[in-house]
């Protein structure tokens, strides 16, 4: 275990190196000082519904500053294994812990450090916002002053002064989302599990829960399931996708992006007619396509190849008449796309 | 066990914050009273006692105490909030004891509601005041039966109207199985432990004792296991659903 530590804190600092004086300072503090760097271990998880098998053998760990984003179609199985990870079903094989409890005997003592918001946000429609949070709180264990200031603080920080009196039932889908987040922070857990905590929200509502999870999540572990791609690189800082209850991805949103084969290609946008037929000639570049609606031309570089440079000399060597440029990031739909089908089909195929 | 009071206080504050708790408070409430005064001839017995009272309560309860307690784990699982509550650091006996508990306050709460009948046999002559709270406490262990039978059932579905009717039936057998009738049909090919141990599991043969005043030790004895066997049994099915 010390080891480790040691292993966090050299991490740690060649981030520093990258960042400014004042952030590298907050980083070392929160890396020393995290009492518990809890860290989630799954282990051949499986869970098998009827014969149905929604998750299948996952095997990964979760470190602490780590926010993951489960992606998948649906019924792909982020919901079971979220599920799983909190301990409200028993997996079928396979075992989950966390450092060095066991989900299967010690779920209570798991429990208390994990803060969970379920799928569509299920709250007790019949008490008062207060009522509810308070009630949750009092379950978590906490109590007199302690109590108090906790409610206090989450209250304030997904912003239910006004409605703490009214009942949940006549409260709209936003306000539901908000409550259920509140109450997975109640006890300011070490990790935090939300099951599409932005699914149904309005744009300012969904950049307020990305602004949250992002401003909380420095020295927890944060796991979101989601179904929107840009959720994924606006928030997370890993990204699992599972497909048919196998883990078919794990890595950076940006190692995502680079597997798109629009990553590093240059769109470019002619004001008028000009003579293109030499940009797909330029060194790097593996193909010209021109979008016959809009008149982009898109040129998509070799795998790890750098073109803009070249493009960019093309241009002005030429005098080509360009009034849109832009370097592409990745598509990730098209890359999430091609993950999750792509080995179904070769499974079909074995079948 | 503060996470239990914690559970039965949210479960309290819930009858109420719905008309759940008023409306079976005062169907109990009237109920009782019709059957007291017009069908038990609460008067013209002339006695001053509470017996007519007592002794429609086994079918009160049969149907008042399903109805009430249908919702208890039918609706957590129904709005998903059963997810919600398993993912705290609840453990399921705890989550089970918090609602029964709830529930049975209520129960207690509609019977501390009838007390102006006991003050009427009061000021209309002498009755035995022992005899009354003796009857008092065994239709509340009683009606803790009916509960856990319900709150058991409730754990099944995730629909209320099944619940409500698979409960009543459950319920109805441990009534009627102290029956004549019921009796009758065993005595023909049955030996007599046979039929002692059936008519020993109705609910009639051990309150009717309660309802004169007995408060034996074998009957309170009775309705505590009733009670601690069906809870064990929903705490059982209730970790069975979340495995499922």
């Amino acid at each position: 275990m010390k080891s480790l530590n040691v292993a966090l804190l050299t991490e740690g600092g060649m981030v520093l190196s990258l960042l400014p004086p004042h952030k590298a300072i907050r980083y070392r503090i929160i890396n020393t000082s995290s009492k518990w760097n809890a860290m989630i271990a799954v282990e051949n998880l499986s869970r098998r519904f009827h014969g149905l098998t929604a998750v299948d053998d996952l095997t990964f760990t979760i470190k602490p500053g780590e926010i993951v984003g489960f992606l998948g179609p649906n019924g792909a199985g982020k919901s079971t294994t979220m599920k799983m990870l909190t301990g409200f079903l028993t997996p079928s094989s396979g075992s989950v812990s966390i450092d060095d409890l066991s989900m299967s005997t010690q779920a209570k003592k798991i429990q208390q450090r994990i803060g969970y918001l379920p799928e569509g946000a299920p709250l007790y429609n019949d008490m008062t916002v207060f009522q509810f949070l308070h009630f949750i709180a009092t379950v978590r264990g906490l109590k007199g002053a302690t109590r108090r200031q906790r409610l206090k603080h989450v209250i304030d920080k997904v912003a239910l002064q006004d409605v703490l009196n009214r009942r949940i039932e006549e409260l709209s889908k936003g306000f539901r989302h908000r409550i259920g987040l509140a109450q997975a922070l109640v006890h300011d857990p070490d990790i935090l599990i939300l099951d599409e905590p932005t699914d149904g929200l309005d744009p300012n509502q969904k950049h307020q829960v990305r602004e949250l999870i992002r401003a909380l999540s420095k020295e927890k572990i944060v796991i979101i399931s989601t179904h929107i791609l840009e959720e994924v690189t606006a928030v997370c800082n890993r990204t699992m996708i599972i497909a048919e209850g196998k883990l078919r991805f794990d890595g950076t949103p940006a190692e995502l992006q680079q597997r798109s084969r629009y990553h590093q290609a240059v769109t470019l946008h002619f004001s008028y007619a000009a003579d293109i037929s030499g940009l797909a000639e330029i060194e790097g570049v593996d193909e010209m396509v021109v979008d016959r609606h809009s008149g982009d031309v898109t040129l998509f570089p070799e795998p790890g190849k750098l073109i803009m440079t070249a493009v960019v000399e093309h241009i002005s060597h030429f005098r080509l008449p360009v009034d849109k440029f832009t370097i592409e990031d990745g598509r990730l739909e098209d890359v999430f796309r091609e993950i999750t089908t792509q080995e179904s089909t070769q499974g079909e195929v074995t079948e | 066990m503060r996470r239990c009071f914690a559970i039965a206080r949210r479960e309290f504050g819930s009858f109420f914050a719905t008309p759940v708790a008023y409306v079976y408070l005062s169907i109990f409430l009237v109920l009782s009273s019709v059957l007291t005064f017009f069908v038990g001839d609460f008067y013209h017995r002339g006695q001053a006692d509470l017996l007519p009272y007592f002794s429609f309560h086994p079918w009160l309860y049969l149907l008042l105490v399903p109805a009430f307690a249908m919702r208890t784990w039918a609706e957590e699982r129904k709005a998903g909030t059963i997810e919600l509550l398993m993912s705290l650091p609840v453990s399921v006996g705890e989550a089970v004891v918090g609602k029964f508990l709830a529930c049975w306050l209520i129960l207690a709460l509609a019977l501390m509601m009838t007390t102006p009948l006991w003050l009427t046999v009061n000021y209309l002559g002498n009755p035995d005041n022992g005899v009354i709270v003796a009857a008092y406490i065994g239709s509340w262990l009683m009606g803790g039966a009916f509960l856990a039978i319900s709150i058991c059932v409730s754990a099944l579905t995730r629909n209320q109207v099944v619940a409500f009717i698979v409960a009543v039936i459950m319920c109805a057998v441990f009534v009627v199985s102290g029956f004549e009738m019921v009796l009758d049909i065993f005595r023909s090919w049955a030996s007599n432990t046979i039929i002692d141990t059936v008519a020993s599991l109705s609910f009639l043969t051990h309150f009717d004792t309660m309802s004169r005043g007995v408060l034996a030790a074998d009957d309170i004895v009775y309705f505590l296991l009733v009670i601690t066997v069906w809870l064990y049994a929903c705490s059982i099915i209730v970790d069975e659903n979340r495995a499922a």
